[in-house]
Order: structure tokens, then sequence, then C-alpha cells
């Protein structure tokens, strides 16, 4: 018990909104989202700070209380106050907001915060703005190497070329840029009858499962930059698993889910790309469509990231609509049951060194998949621990960050080292890069798996 | 379809967690689901059963011989003795590296504040602190971390009329680290024995920081520094530390974010999982259907109703603070399942004008029958499987009793094990 004098004759027992109290309003013409009552909630407790994977390792980071609600308020005073440049530092793994015992929506004011740095303060002439550019429309560089496959894996790691590209625009040289597929997803897709296609390979399905011919189900498949160019085989294993289970898939028209951009401050970029999926997506919702994707980044940017940052029409169905792969079989199907009675033979028969993406602990998902597969006859799991990969989409990539991100993912290296699999296991594909680049282990996504014990 | 289980347990605390633990062991398919990760990290690490008792007569030798004499809407009441001693063994055996298991008598610990602190269980790497203890004590403060003033810590120690003598110092961290530098951060230079800089040259943190205590250090057989010494491999940085120093070397239970906090929280659900249990964090659980017996609950997931069905399900979601209860200006709730929550009409009985008054929403929470089934303001059972642990009850004060962990701890186990049994 405290022996300290009562400072003030302060009633609590007394009402101190007396009748001269008059509510002001604070921001009145506003039309930005209301980060005010986020910034309220926060009671400094530091838990985000706790798990911030950069301020662990980096002296010249702040974190996330700092970045977030303290950055915010500082702004709210007269004079000027500029967002601390150590917003661009922050790689957007947004474990923060898995964090806060309070809500506060940490990432959408970091967001928030870093937008309006590269809007207002970032030269548009310098090279990182350019560098940054350049990551985040990763699916325009990807869209063009997509047209030469063979040609764009070549030069993309050719030696002399990346030396340059450090260089000059400060993109590491210590990585290898992924594999172009020599056929996209999409590709893939028309080839197999695009939904024409799937309705009646479902239908036969539903059929055959002793379901409704004509049953609702039915999903529109947001694959991401990554499925379609670098790995169709992660389409592909969604489409079958899902038509295995009677959903006819469309593939709507769509654009990057905006992640890398969000996390460089791009948000006029994000925001047109996310206008043509919103667009398309609801559409789809409309008529009763579910949005999956097989990246819990695209999920994520889906869900959260958008109705936080962007007010377009539609928007929040599309994000009370959109679900990971696995996470709606389970919601929807026996998945438990139907994995526990199948085996595993083949290509696929082998331990995995599973890692959960940051970006999958927001949506709840980050046991997901090995909480599925310890049940699985013929494959065996093993979650190589919490720590953030590190890579966190472009952040691994800027020459200035290798070695922090390298840093980062060391506990995972050492739990993938010490993990009995010799094959990775991640749904992200950003984090599949770094677990390759770190332990030169060949990575798989948990639909691969799937597709292999329900279907093939 | 839903998400389906045996028993669901709402709530990642240290009530949920033991919860889903006994239900588990006791071989019943479970799911824990939290809104956020854990507020363990918040704790202390230290896990007290009883200090004192509501009329604040203490600190009590043996809390298990308090219990009988407790008012009898008091958690331990419910559940009985015997409940928290099975309930404390099955902590002891999921827990490794704790300490106190060994006798039923309160062990007495130095706080971050300078106070003794009544306690039952304690992390290894506090053990060597214990006030009990008749060895000279030098507490090392750091110049950035301002919540641990050692001098003062010290005073307060000499002043509480402690057996052995006591002095603080504070030494800057070696190295370049910010003035507001994170507990992970201090932690991972020292589970790594990452490089510090030291007057232009690269010296590993464990070495480093030896030698800076070693120039304070004037025989004193125990070094007590702040709660930052690694976390996975905070034995090893402590074994470091006292080779260097030739002293035993203990950590001083922090405020939040707190790495033995930390620490316990991992050991819990390293244990979970090999329990087999499934777990998920990141989204509440907002609504339930059904009445009389609970047939499913709705996590939200950004705007998406997810349902989850059990058999069993345990509330443990906290009080006040964990948001397990809430209030505004004309009631005070549970907000999953509106369990009632007995409380004074008028809001201006709630609290007290003393501070330290004895405030009446220090006991808010839900009553329950003897199976932890919370109960309407009749008395009648609202749902017949849904049982309430740790702070989401009410009828006791852990903060003036020193009580949450064992509480939590108790009812958990005993609601887990209740929802096993009914679950097969």
């Amino acid at each position: 018990m405290s022996d300290a004098e009562s400072p003030t004759d302060f009633d609590p027992t007394a009402p101190n909104t007396g009748e001269a109290f008059e509510p002001v309003d604070v921001f009145p013409d506003s039309t930005d989202f209301d980060l005010r009552p986020g910034a309220d909630s926060c009671y400094k407790c530091s838990t985000c700070d706790t798990n911030c994977p950069v301020a662990e390792v980096d002296d010249d980071f702040p974190g996330p209380k700092f970045q977030g609600p303290e950055q915010w308020r500082l702004k709210q005073q007269d004079g000027d106050h500029a967002i601390d440049d150590s917003v661009m530092d922050c790689s957007n793994c947004m474990r923060c907001d898995n964090a806060c015992p309070s809500g506060v929506p940490l990432s959408q004011m970091h967001n928030t915060a870093r937008g309006e740095y590269v809007a207002e303060q970032m030269s548009k002439t310098s090279v990182e703005y350019w560098r940054n550019r350049v990551l985040a429309n990763y699916r325009t560089s990807a869209f063009l190497a997509s047209k030469v496959p063979r040609l764009a894996n070549f030069a993309m790691n050719f030696g002399p070329a990346r030396w340059l590209l450090e260089k000059a625009m400060g993109v590491t040289a210590e990585r290898e840029f992924p594999e172009f597929a020599a056929e996209t997803f999409r590709e893939w897709w028309a080839g197999e009858g695009a939904a024409a296609g799937s309705r009646e390979r479902a239908r036969a399905s539903r059929e055959r499962r002793g379901e409704a011919p004509d049953a609702d189900k039915k999903v529109a498949y947001f694959h991401g930059c990554y499925s379609n160019y670098n790995t169709p085989e992660v389409g592909k294993a969604m489409v079958r698993t899902f038509e295995h289970f009677g959903y006819e898939v469309v593939v709507p028209e769509q654009r990057c889910s905006g992640t890398p951009m969000f996390a460089n401050g791009m948000l006029p970029d994000a925001r047109r790309h996310a206008e043509v999926n919103v667009s398309s997506m609801s559409d789809l919702v409309e008529q009763g469509y579910d949005a999956i994707a097989s990246c819990t980044s695209c999920s994520m940017a889906l869900r959260q990231e958008y109705p936080e940052l962007f007010d377009i029409d539609g928007i929040e169905d599309v994000s009370a609509h959109t679900f990971e792969a696995v996470e709606y079989l389970r919601i929807h199907e026996d998945l438990r049951g139907a994995v526990a009675e199948a085996d595993v033979e083949g290509e696929l028969a082998r331990e995995f060194a599973y890692h959960a993406p940051c970006h999958a602990r927001n949506q709840g998902l980050e046991r997901q998949a090995v909480e599925l597969f310890r049940d699985l006859d013929g494959a065996g799991i093993e979650d190589v621990g919490e720590s953030c990969s590190g890579i966190s989409g472009t952040y691994g990539w800027k020459a200035e960050k290798y070695e922090k991100s390298m840093e980062i993912g060391e506990e995972m290296f050492e739990h993938m080292e010490g993990a009995e699999g010799e094959t990775g296991m991640t749904e992200c594909p950003t984090c599949a890069m770094q677990m390759e680049h770190g332990s030169g282990y060949e990575i798989r996504h948990p639909l691969e798996l799937l597709a292999a014990a329900l279907v093939d | 379809m839903a998400i389906e289980s045996a028993v669901l347990v709402v709530g990642g605390g240290l009530a949920g967690l033991t919860s889903a633990l006994s239900a588990a062991r006791e071989g019943a398919d479970v799911r824990l689901v939290s809104y956020k990760q854990s507020t363990l990290r918040n704790a202390s690490g230290l896990v007290d059963i009883l200090g004192y008792t509501p009329d604040g007569d203490g600190p009590r030798t043996d809390p298990y011989e308090a219990i009988p004499e407790l008012p009898e809407e008091h958690p331990y009441r419910t559940v009985g003795v015997e409940a928290v001693r099975e309930a404390m063994a099955l902590f002891d055996d999921a827990v490794p590296d704790y300490r106190g298991s060994h006798t039923d008598r309160n062990a007495l610990l130095p706080t971050h504040g300078g106070t003794i602190k009544p306690t039952a269980r304690y992390p290894a790497g506090a053990s060597a602190g214990l006030a009990s203890d008749t060895r000279d004590v030098l507490l090392v403060g750091l110049e950035a971390m301002v919540d641990f003033d050692a001098e003062h810590a010290a005073a307060h120690l000499r002043a509480a009329g402690v057996p052995f003598d006591v002095r603080g110092v504070t030494i800057r961290f070696p190295g370049d680290l910010r003035a507001d530098a994170k507990i992970t951060r201090y932690a991972k230079l020292l589970d790594t024995d990452g490089e510090v800089a030291v007057r232009g040259r690269m010296r590993p943190a464990r070495e480093a920081l030896a030698e800076r205590v070693n120039t304070e250090l004037e025989g004193e057989a125990r070094v007590g520094f702040p709660a930052i010494l690694g976390d996975d491999r905070a034995a090893d940085v402590r074994t470091a530390l006292e080779e260097r120093l030739g002293a035993a070397v203990f950590e001083v239970p922090m405020g939040p974010p707190s790495l033995p906090g930390l620490r316990l929280e991992d050991a819990l659900f390293e244990a979970l999982d090999a329990a087999g249990a499934s777990i998920e964090t990141g989204n509440p659980v907002v609504d339930h259907d059904g009445e009389g017996r609970v047939e499913r609950v709705y996590v939200e997931k950004h705007g998406a109703r997810i349902p989850y069905a059990a058999d069993q399900y345990v509330l443990a979601t906290g009080g006040l603070v964990g948001k397990g209860v809430e209030s505004d200006r004309e009631r005070v709730y549970e907000p999953i399942f509106d369990c009632h929550v007995p409380h004074a009409e008028d809001r201006y009985d709630w609290f007290e004008a003393d501070a330290f008054g004895d405030h009446q929403f220090a006991g808010f929470g839900v009553r329950t029958d003897e199976g932890l089934r919370p109960t309407a303001a009749d008395g009648a059972v609202e749902f017949e499987n849904l049982r309430a642990a740790g702070s989401v009850l009410g009828g006791y004060d852990f903060a003036a009793e020193k009580s949450g962990s064992g509480v939590s701890i108790a009812t958990g186990y005993a609601a887990g094990r209740r929802a096993a049994e009914e679950a097969r």
C-alpha cells in the first residue's frame, strides 16, 4: 500500500463534466479515416514493441508504439511535425496488430504515416523512391518477364547485371531472383476450359460426393502475382482441391493485392490496383461467390488493409467475404476428417519444416497447417518457431536492409536446421524466398500437400 | 458447417491456457481461441496463490491454510483446496524452470520497486534473489531503463529490513543502443551474445556487460539485474554472467512488457501444443447461439462471422482490464454470453474515493455454481455447457490478495477438467 498523500482535492464521486461542458469537434472537416480512437486506446504497455522483429535487431528503429500512436499524437500539435524517416524501416509485418491488447490499429497508422511520408517528404527523383517503386510494382516486372520467361530467368540472375542493380539501384545482389514459370497460372487455367471447365468438374465432384448437383458452391480465386507468374503449381493445387470438394472456381480479372505497395508507402499505386480488385470481386460477391487467396499476404490485404486504407464502393463486402484457401475449406467442409483418412504417397511424402508467415497471424492461421497435417499419414510437419522470416516482402531485397533481414531470419534458419524435414513449407511467397535463401531447402505450399493427399 | 472441437476455450491468458491444458491432458479434443496474443507477456512471471487475506492480513506464510477462511463467494472456496493443489501440480509439471513447489509456504521475492512480495512459484532465474537468503546483494540498474532504479529499490529493501546488505548501482549497457531500446533488443543481444561496440572495439555482449558490473562489485555474493537476461537462452546468459562475476545472478521481475511473462507464455503454449490442442489467436469471439445450452460461438474476422461449435465451452476472457467484463454508464456486463455480473445500480457505488479503498469493481465478475457454471441473478445456471475461469470470475480482489495467478490456474484446471469429463 502506498503512503503517498492525496495530491488534489479532486472528488471522483462528483461528476466533473458540468453544464459548462461542450463537446469539441476536434477534426471537423477531415475526410480521412479517423485514427483518434485508436491513438486514444493506446495505454502504452509496449507489448507491440516486444513483437517487432525490426526493433529486436535495428538500433535505429524506435518501434511500433512510436510509429503508430505516439507519432499520430505529435502530428496533431500545431507546428510542423514531419513524419519521422524511420517509418521507412518498418517492414509492415503487422505483428504489432496481433499483439495489442487494446485494439489499437497499429498497422493502419503505420501505413497511413508511411503513405504521407512518401507522398510529401520523399524526393520523387531519388534512387530510393524509384528502387522502392520498382520493387513494390513487382507485378509489372513479372508481367513483362512472363512474356520471355527463359530470357528473364537468365537476365535477372546474370552476375554483372545484378552487381549493377545493387550499385545503381540498391537492390541486393545477395539474393537470387525467383524463377518465372514457362506457363503462367492463367495460361494453364485457360487451357483447362476456365470457368466452364471448372463448373463441369465441380458438378462431377458433387455427384461423386452425393451432394446436390446444383449446390451453391462457388469461389473466386485471387491468385495474386506470385502464383500466376512464379509458382503456378500452387494455383493448380488450389483449383484441384476446391473442385474436389465440389466448388466451381472462377478466376476474375485482378491486379496486385497491394501488399508490397503498402510496405513502401506507395498508396496511390495500391489504390489503383485495389480499385480493379474490389470492382471485380465485389461483383462476384454479390452473385454469391467468396474470394479465396492462396497467399496469406493477399488475403490479409483484401481483408484488413483495404477497408482500413481505402474508401471504395463494395470494399467492406469484399473484405468480409475473403478467406485464405485452407481456412475456407476448414470452415465449410470436414477437412480435418478428410485429411485424417488420407495418406500421401510419391513426391510429397516427406517431412516438412513449416514457417508461419507474419501475415497469417492476424488472420488466426499461424497454426493451421501444422494442426491440419499432424493427422496426415505419409508426411510430417514441424513448426520452426514463431520468429519472423525477416524478408517481409521487399524489405529484405533492399541492399541496406539485407543484413538486418538475415539477422531477423537467423532464428528461423536455426530451427529449420534442427527440424527433421529438409523441405520447407509456408503460405507466403517471400517467406519462401527467405527460407530457401537461408537453408537451401526447396519450399512448398500447404495447398500442394493438401492436393497430393486428397486429390492425386 | 462450423469449426468443431469437443471443448472450446475462449481466452489465451493463464486461465484459458490452464483449462485447455487440463482438458487436453484428460484426452479431450480441445481448441483455444484468443482475441490477441496472450496477455501473459504483461505478467511478472511470478505465480501467486494467496499473499494476503481480503482484510489485508498478511503476508500469509501458507496460502493453503488461509483458503478455508476466505469468504464463501471466493473462487478458491468454489473449487476447494484440493483442486488448488492439483492445479498447481499440473502447472509444475507443465512449466519447466520454475521453483517453489518443494513447499506449501510462500516465498518472498524483491520487486522492481524494492518491495517484498509473497509468491508461490517463481522462475529459476529469480531464485537467487530470494529475500530470505542472507547473502549480500548488488542490484544493477541500466541508465536507459528507467523502470528499474537500482539505488531506490535497494533503499526500499533496506527499509523493509531484509536480512542482508543491499546496494544499487546504475551502469550503461555496453554498446550503442537506443535510449528506449526494447527489452527484446537486450534479450536478443544476450541470447545471441552479439557484438557490441565498447570504446571502439567490438566485444561479445555477455562479456562486456559482466566487465562493467565487475568494476562495481564489492564482494557481494548475489547480483540482480532487471529481467532482460535473454529470452530463449536465459539460463545460458545467467550462467555466463555468473562465471564472469563469481556471484549468483538473478533477475528482478519487471512491469509490462516482461520477459519472464513471455517465457512463461512460451512454456505454456509449448505444453499445450504437446498435449495436442489446437490454438488460434488474432480474432475475437463476439457472440453465441443457444439458450440454456451454448450451441456455437462466432469469431469475428474482418467483418465475417465464423461459427465455432463445441460440446463444452470455457469462458476465460479476463476481467475489467482484459475486457472479459465490460462496463458503461448503465451497467456492468459480460459481452459474449451476457452472463449476469452482480453490481450496484448506482455507478457511484462501484468505487471508493480512496485510491486504495475497498472498491466494488475489484470484485466484479460472473458468479458460478460449484461446477464453475455462471449463474443468473436468481442463482440458476445460465448455460449447462459453459464454465468460467480466471478473472472473468467475481467475488475476489486479486490485486489486493495477490491471488490472480493462483485463481486462474485453479479455476482453469477445474473448469477444463470438468469440461473434458462432460464432453466424453
